[in-house]
């Protein structure tokens, strides 16, 4: 009722002028997504959502593994640090978006003031080359910890007699990780895989509080947003005015979304067969 | 010899261990780091994070005195927006959970086509990101509301609707799965007993689905306290009825650069999740990984 009616509503008004302010509204039919892809700011977006979404699969799910792997060894407190490693992920991006955003703009200034990097003077979210690679740092801080505990409830369900007999066999541990663990994961990346990739892609919170799409950069000949994702590119423009337009872009951001999750489970679960 | 290499082999396991612990406590250190942090600016005058933001605060007492003059100010009402996001956040649970183990129920238990097509419908619900609902749902809202006459803009029935609905296709998804296992004698013999069909439901199943609802409780519980964007359309920023994201973003809008004033806002808009956090872990961390899991 409340998704599935503003479904079909959005749909159609992706093909109409509507602009939230006259109530008459027209049927333009493609109008809207003709006009989308000729768009620098769209395409950008587009690639920078493509960006920012593959290097969060690959960050948060290394990171994620590796720390479930430490704390599932025999070290001392590791309740303790499961814990910590977790907390960053429930609080909002909003609120996490303004804390990193002090972080960068005064803690690593100094910092790097102090150690004496060059190039520390102007803060990673005001530069257009580093500001997605500064969003894909928080992304990972806060969603890694729940990717680990994914991991750990896998890894948990893995028979210790396993490890151990190929242990005896003389399998050293990066083998025995990378030959018998990973393998024997493989229902458990498809799931962090599709965690990682769905909710990179349709990030919003942590882009409107740390970077507000900030800094300006210029892309195919035009002044354009360097840190405008796609979910926040949509809400710009409908903001502007422009709801049928914005409406269009959703449109098309929900398509790409279901194609890229289905590759995604489509090579995933290809791969759970072999293994 | 072959001793003396297994005494050598667990001497440098022992090393391994010793690395790997410091390795973690490093890590910990880091992920923690922010909060910390967060923690000793909000201690701070504004003029002191500006000369030197990574020093320890000289007075920790000014905290308190930030948290007052937060509470204290006209423009942002923080105690208010906390009852608020208190108030929304424990009606969508109890209507969510209500609703969404009702129509588990009937859909589990109901074996005629349609409601096999009802289920699909909300699994693919599940699937359409936010942004592609946000504007026809504001839209669709406001001439419900002219028409029935009750305010879905702004109010607190409708976020509150608005959560039913987006919250319960997940919810029916993970309460489906487990209705699935519970077994029909059961609810057959309740009917035989006389039992009326809603007494078996409240009386028989719904007792016995509360693992299940621990994981809904949690999963729907943490968006909705954490969720943004939906308040900021459905609540608007300058309503009466305000949840703390909410508040955390007008306060940095009207206060630009008081580095003090707005750690600790977004201090206060972290702490309430984390006490929760520290007394309920276990369920907090079984019940997202199960939700992820399903």
């Amino acid at each position: 009722m409340v998704i599935m009616i503003p479904f079909v509503l959005g749909i159609y008004y992706s093909m109409t002028d509507w602009n939230g302010v006259s109530s008459v509204i027209n049927w333009v039919g493609l109008e809207n997504f003709k006009g989308m892809f000729s768009q620098p700011q769209f395409i950008y977006s587009f690639l920078i959502t493509l960006e920012y979404t593959a290097i969060n699969i690959v960050s948060v799910n290394i990171v994620g593994f590796i720390l479930s792997l430490l704390v599932t060894s025999r070290i001392k407190l590791r309740n303790v640090y499961r814990a910590g490693f977790f907390v960053p992920n429930l609080i909002g991006g909003i609120v996490l978006g303004y804390v990193w955003q002090f972080l960068f703009s005064n803690i690593l200034i100094d910092v790097t003031d102090i150690l004496g990097i060059i190039g520390g003077q102007r803060s990673l979210i005001a530069r257009a080359d580093t500001v997605i690679w500064a969003m894909s740092f928080v992304n990972t801080w806060q969603y890694a910890g729940y990717i680990m505990m994914i991991y750990v409830a896998s890894i948990q369900s893995v028979p210790d007699s396993i490890m151990e007999a190929a242990s005896v066999d003389g399998a050293t541990y990066v083998k025995r990780v990378f030959k018998i663990l990973i393998p024997m994961m493989a229902s458990a990346f498809t799931i962090t895989l599709f965690l990682t990739l769905t909710t990179s892609f349709k990030q919003f919170d942590l882009n409107y509080a740390l970077t507000g799409g900030a800094p300006a950069t210029r892309f195919m000949g035009k002044a354009i947003r360097s840190s405008q994702l796609m979910a926040m590119d949509i809400y710009a423009t409908a903001n502007a005015n422009r709801m049928a337009e914005g409406q269009a872009k959703a449109v098309v951001f929900f398509i790409l979304l279901v194609i890229f999750a289905l590759l995604q489970i489509y090579l995933n679960k290809r791969k759970e067969v072999e293994a | 010899m072959i001793a003396g290499q297994k005494v050598a082999g667990q001497k440098n396991r022992h090393i391994g261990t010793y690395v790997l612990e410091i390795c973690t406590l490093l890590l910990f250190l880091l992920f923690m780091m922010p909060f910390f942090i967060v923690l000793i600016n909000a201690s701070k005058t504004s003029g002191e994070i500006v000369l030197n933001p990574i020093a320890l605060p000289t007075d920790f007492t000014l905290l308190f005195q930030n948290v007052k003059t937060i509470m204290e100010l006209p423009t942002t009402d923080y105690i208010g927006a906390f009852f608020d996001s208190c108030i929304i956040t424990a009606l969508s649970l109890l209507v969510i959970s209500l609703f969404s183990s009702m129509a588990a129920w009937v859909l589990v238990r109901n074996k005629k086509k349609w409601s096999t097509v009802v289920f699909m419908i909300f699994v693919s619900a599940m699937v359409i990101p936010f942004q592609v609902v946000m504007y026809p749902l504001v839209k669709w809202f406001k001439v419900l509301g002219d028409t029935i006459g009750i305010r879905m803009l702004g109010s607190y029935q409708g976020i509150v609707f608005a959560y039913l609905g987006f919250g319960c296709s997940m919810s029916i998804f993970i309460l489906h799965g487990f209705i699935k296992s519970v077994p029909l004698e059961l609810e057959e013999a309740a009917t035989i007993d006389g039992c009326s069909q809603s007494r078996t439901f409240f009386t028989i199943v719904l007792p016995l689905l509360q693992p299940p609802f621990i994981t809904v409780l949690i999963l729907n519980g943490i968006w909705i306290w954490n969720d943004f964007l939906l308040p900021l359309l459905v609540l608007g920023t300058t309503g009466a009825v305000q949840t703390i994201p909410l508040a955390v973003m007008n306060f940095v809008g009207s206060y630009v650069k008081q580095w003090d004033l707005i750690l600790t806002s977004t201090l206060l808009a972290m702490l309430p999740i984390i006490i929760l956090f520290i007394f309920a872990q276990r369920y907090i961390i079984k019940g997202m990984v199960e939700g992820s899991i399903k």
